[in-house]
This record gives structure tokens, sequence and C-alpha cells, in this order.
């Protein structure tokens, strides 16, 4: 069974929700990178999502934009993240990487899959890459058994989810905001109804994505939702150095 | 018979274009097909086009012999399709006003756009003035540097002009920006794409939008030599004008078609954006193109004179053409479109934007090698009037340093 899977299975068992923080590689340097995967899971990380630095993350807010700058400045590429992740022994925790599709097509799409496989990735997130596209890489990943996480928005129709939810994956990434990530005072009220509306279609877990900041936003997500997906905040604590706070958002599991 | 029949139903042209956007976009790409669709098939939709064109735009533009530059060229004869001449002085407006009026049919009564030299800007900030739409325009703070006379028209036509400084602050990022803002807001704002390029359909719909160039030229080439040009040039940064241009005689196989990129520097070196010459296939900004990109696909930086070609991509369906071979592309530095700058205002009076100076420069170079009998056209996309201080610069530190 994938680490994703099981990971999903063990979260049921216990009745827990799900919390994946998300980190770029790279920022602060290659050499953290490790370290850092082996902090979140020892914070309790469901998974971990790892971005792929990008020179143009069109569906990202600031954060992320100045994370994906900082580590391209310090040359940091796809080949070295997954030879990094190659060397990292004794980490359960499964990993998924969120890519913009163009690092991936300049490296092979064949070679991807076979390098991720090796490196022991259990999902892939491709933000610009809809259904639609999808064949460029879908079937490769899968014959890996290497998941790709679909998104659903508020602007995706009721018919259009129902198809999304049907494709192999262990959970579904609802975006809980219309816009780019990035952190949110606060959230959208009509974020309750669209996740109905997710959950009348689908029995498979659905976590709530971008714009996510809080303990209050995640308890208040994980009343509705199976649980959350963090990723500029997490950014942010990692460039100030601020563990503790990170340490409070995992409490709330 | 029609051949080229690009793009298929999922708006691929070949390997090329398609939809590679994130999911809060869909719906709105897919409601833009289908009331596309839906208006290709309203005649009230095109004769209001037609007539916005003609009234207001002030078409059909003339398609011009140009008896000095063919003597100064010494070979082929050289005619200018003069876009230059349309209101607001470039070909953009003819995209402009179809998809304005697409987004009044989807109820959509605000704007956001893109521009780098600010033509397309003005074209979009123009058509929202008299259509009564709110208007947004994202620019690179390079390129509003280099146009600030573009950005003071647009604010006077009521759009808010917002600068963008990530990046290399010019073409490539103001369409991340405008892409940000559209995802943000696309239950209401329609996003006024400027060129061939984006996710499906705006290739097609930019295309078909801006092939009256073509269609004009072709029956006015008629009406003066009673037969087709033996070849039409164009410039190129997204590849509008082009395509507009090209695609009526697509399938006139004895027409040679020549899209010109902006060489920069020079091909050598690494400040140009001839993305066809010096790039490969990629991703960006929702399709699938020729885009320069070092080799871990981290886009490059585009540089040319002209703001309106410093784009590291090129439409799909350009980069489906260039490898079909029916169009030769090559390019143009930026001293050389200085050079046929200079050359076209001295010999017929016409300021070139300098985006249209790259394909007169290339033109002069294809006439002289060819007969005095044979044809150009080219595509006089945008007059000038707007890079004369850029001119003025260039000109300055060129003799400074002599």
């Amino acid at each position: 069974m994938s680490k994703l899977i099981n990971a999903f299975h063990n979260l049921r068992a216990k009745n827990k929700k799900a919390i994946i923080p998300y980190i770029m590689a790279g920022d602060g340097g290659i050499d953290c990178l490790n370290d850092r995967l082996l902090l979140l899971e020892n914070m309790g990380a469901t998974a971990i999502e790892i971005g792929i630095p990008f020179s143009d993350p069109v569906a990202d807010g600031p954060t992320i934009q100045q994370a994906s700058i900082r580590a391209l400045n310090k040359k940091v590429t796809l080949k070295q993240i997954l030879l990094e992740l190659k060397k990292v022994k004794n980490l359960s925790v499964p990993i998924i990487l969120m890519t913009y599709l163009n690092p991936v097509y300049a490296y092979g799409i064949d070679k991807f899959v076979m390098d991720i496989a090796d490196a022991g990735v259990s999902g892939c997130i491709i933000p610009d890459l809809p259904i639609e596209e999808e064949n460029i890489i879908a079937q490769q990943l899968e014959k890996k058994q290497i998941e790709l996480i679909r998104l659903v928005t508020m602007t995706t129709p009721l018919e259009r989810i129902k198809l999304i939810s049907q494709k192999k994956s262990s959970f579904l990434y609802a975006v809980t905001i219309k816009g780019i990530t990035g952190t949110r005072s606060e959230l959208d009220e009509t974020i309750v109804d669209f996740i109905e509306k997710v959950k009348s279609v689908t029995s498979k877990p659905v976590l709530a994505g971008f714009g996510i900041s809080n303990t209050q936003q995640i308890m208040h997500l994980n009343s509705f939702c199976d649980g959350v997906i963090i990723g500029s905040k997490i950014i942010e604590l990692f460039e100030t150095n601020d563990l503790k706070t990170m340490e409070s958002l995992f409490m709330t599991q | 018979m029609k051949i080229h029949t690009l793009p298929d139903a999922r708006g691929h042209f070949g390997i090329y274009g398609g939809r590679f956007i994130p999911e809060t976009l869909m719906s709105a790409v897919i409601e833009l097909e289908d009331e596309y669709n839906k208006a290709k098939m309203d005649g009230n939709f095109k004769k209001e086009i037609d007539r916005l064109l003609e009234e207001y735009v002030g078409r059909k533009t003339p398609l011009y012999l140009a008896a000095n530059l063919t003597c100064y060229a010494g070979g082929a004869r050289i005619y200018l399709k003069r876009e230059d001449l349309n209101h607001t002085g470039a070909h953009k407006i003819n995209n402009a006003i179809g998809q304005a009026l697409l987004a009044k049919r989807m109820g959509k009564r605000k704007i956001v756009a893109e521009t780098g030299a600010g033509q397309h800007g003005v074209a979009t900030a123009t058509v929202c003035a008299l259509l009564n739409l709110e208007c947004i325009i994202f620019m690179g703070t390079e390129d509003i540097k280099r146009q600030a006379q573009n950005v003071f028209r647009m604010e006077l036509l009521g759009a808010k002009v917002v600068g963008v400084s990530s990046g290399s602050s010019t073409l490539k990022d103001a369409v991340n920006e405008a892409l940000r803002y559209w995802v943000a807001n696309v239950d209401d704002t329609h996003y006024l794409l400027g060129s061939v390029m984006g996710p499906h359909p705006f290739p097609t719909i930019v295309r078909d939008f801006q092939s009256v160039i073509g269609f004009e030229t072709k029956e006015q080439f008629l009406k003066k030599e009673n037969r087709l040009p033996n070849a039409i040039v164009a410039c190129i940064g997204g590849g509008s004008n082009a395509i507009g241009m090209f695609y009526p005689f697509i399938d006139d196989t004895q027409v040679k078609l020549f899209g010109v990129e902006a060489a920069g520097q020079g091909i050598h070196t690494n400040y140009n954006a001839a993305s066809l010459t010096k790039g490969k296939p990629g991703v960006l900004h929702g399709a699938l193109m020729y885009l320069l990109q070092d080799e871990n696909g981290q886009i490059q930086e585009a540089h040319s004179i002209s703001a309106g070609l410093d784009y590291p991509g090129v439409g799909p369906e350009h980069s489906y053409l260039k490898d079909s071979k029916r169009v030769n592309y090559d390019s143009i530095t930026d001293n050389e479109a200085l050079e046929a700058f200079q050359i076209l205002i001295k010999s017929e009076g016409i300021i070139p934007a300098l985006e249209s100076a790259h394909a007169i420069a290339y033109a002069i170079r294809l006439a002289a090698a060819m007969d005095k009998d044979e044809s150009i056209v080219v595509c006089l996309s945008g007059r000038g009037d707007k890079d004369v201080d850029t001119v003025r610069e260039k000109l300055k530190g060129a003799s400074g340093n002599e």
C-alpha cells in the first residue's frame, strides 16, 4: 500500500483530521530541505507538500512567489531536489510534489515520473494542469502508483466536481479562495456551502487549502472538512523561524 | 478547400496550445468558448463588429505601394498594409472591439488586460470607454517608463493602470499579474487578452478578430495586381498581427510567409526575444508553445528595444506553423530595426512602431533579393509616435559613443 493511502487509512481509523504543510524546496538552501521534512513529520504532518520553484507561478501570491525567487536565486533545480529527497532516511511521512508543468516538461515527462518514483514521492499536484490536459502525464504516474491530486474550486460546477472526484486519489484538494495562494485574515463564509457541495458528490476525504493562516481557521474548517493544507503561513513561519507558532497549528488535529 | 483547419476541438494546434490554467479559470474559458461559438453564428454580432470597424476604427485600412521604399531596396515592390492608420494607432483595436462585445454578451462589465508597449492597453481602454466597461490594465514598470505617454492616454480614457515590478517588469510579468487578478475576480471580469496566446479559445478568438487584416489585404491586392503577393512579412511578439495577416493566406502555398522576431542585441547574445529561433516548447500562460527558457524550464527574460515584442513566448499557432514549415521565421536586431525605422520615415514620411520596424527591416532585405516584378506585403502593425522618445535616447547614446 502506498504511503499516502496508508496515511489516510490511519487517519480514518483514528478519526483524525489531516494536516498537510507546504514548503518551497530550496527556500533557505537545498541543505535544509530534509531537516525541514523531518521537523514537519515530527510535528505530526499527515503528508508534506514540496513546492518546486518556478519563475512564473501564476496561481501563487506574494509569499510563495518570493520563496520561489529565493530558491531560484540559490540555483536550486528539480534534479537537485530529487537527489536530496533520495538521501533522506527514516522519513515515513508521504511526500507530494507541487509543481507547475513547465519544469516537468523541460525535465522530460517520462524521466520525471521515473525519478520521482525513485525518490519515493507519493503524489503530485500540478496547478496548471486541468483534467482536460492531464493525459500528458496521468497514465505514467498511475503506472508508478503516484497519485495525481486534483483541485476543485469555488467556480467549478457540480457536474465537473463530480467528474474530477471520480479520478483516482486519496483525497480531493478544495481551493477555499477565489484567488491565488496567500494568507487571509478572514475566509469566505460560503466555504461551508462549497464543501457541502463537494461532499455531496464524493465520499473521498476533502481537504481545504489556500488562505489558511491560523488555528481558529483550521478548527473552523475541520468542523466540516477532512483536513487542511497550509502553504504561505508555513513558509512565513520558517522565514521568521517561529517554530512555536508552527507547532501550535499542528495541535489542532 | 481549406487545408488548415486548426485548432482541434480541444484547442490544440498539433502538440501546441491547449488549456494549461488553474482550475478556478476553467469555467470562464469554457463559458467564453461557448459564447464565442454562439456569437459567430449570430449575424447581428458580426454586423455590430463590422459597423464599429468601419465607422469607429476607420477600416478598411489602405494597402499602400511604398514606391520610394521599393526604390531604396532595389527589388520587389513593397506594399504596406496600413494598420497604423487604425483608431488608436495599431492593429490591437481589431481584437479589443470583438472581445469587449463578447464580454458584454456574457454580462461581464469589468475588463482586465495586460499591455507591453501600451498599444493593447490603449485599445482596450478605448473600447471600454466606448462601451462603458470598467477597465484595469497591468503593465510592467519597465514598460511604464518606456511608454509614459501611453500610460497617460490609458488613464485619460478612464482605465486604472497597475504597475508590475516582479521578474523583468515587462510584458510576461504583466500577463502573470493579469492572470492572478482574473483568478480572483473571474465572476464579473473578462480577461481581454491582447495576443494569440493564452488558453484555448484565446488564440483562436484573437486570430479570428485579427484576420480582417489578411482578408482585406487579399482583396485589395487582387484588385491592384490581379494575383496574390509573392511574399508577406509581419513582426512577431506574441504574434497577433502576423497571424491576422497570414491566416487567410495559409492555404495559398504559393505565397511565402515570413514572421520576424526581435533579435534584440543579437541572436547569439542572451538579450533577445526570439522565442521561435532560440526557444523550445514549453508551457506558460495557459498554452504549450515555443518559449525562451533555461534547461530547468525556468522562463528567461526577453529583451527587445520594442516593448511589444518583449515577450519570451510566441502563440501556439505560430509554434505549429514553424514546425510545419509553412511560415519562415527569422529575426531582426534592435539596431537593424532602428535603421529601418529611420529609412521608412525618410523615404515615405511614415513613422512606424518599433515593432513594425522589424518587419520593414526584413522586407527591405527580402525585396533586394527578389525580382522587380515580384511583390511583398508588409504588415505595418502600428504607428511609432509612442517610440520617438526611445529612439531619441538610443540615437543620442549612439552618437555619444562615436
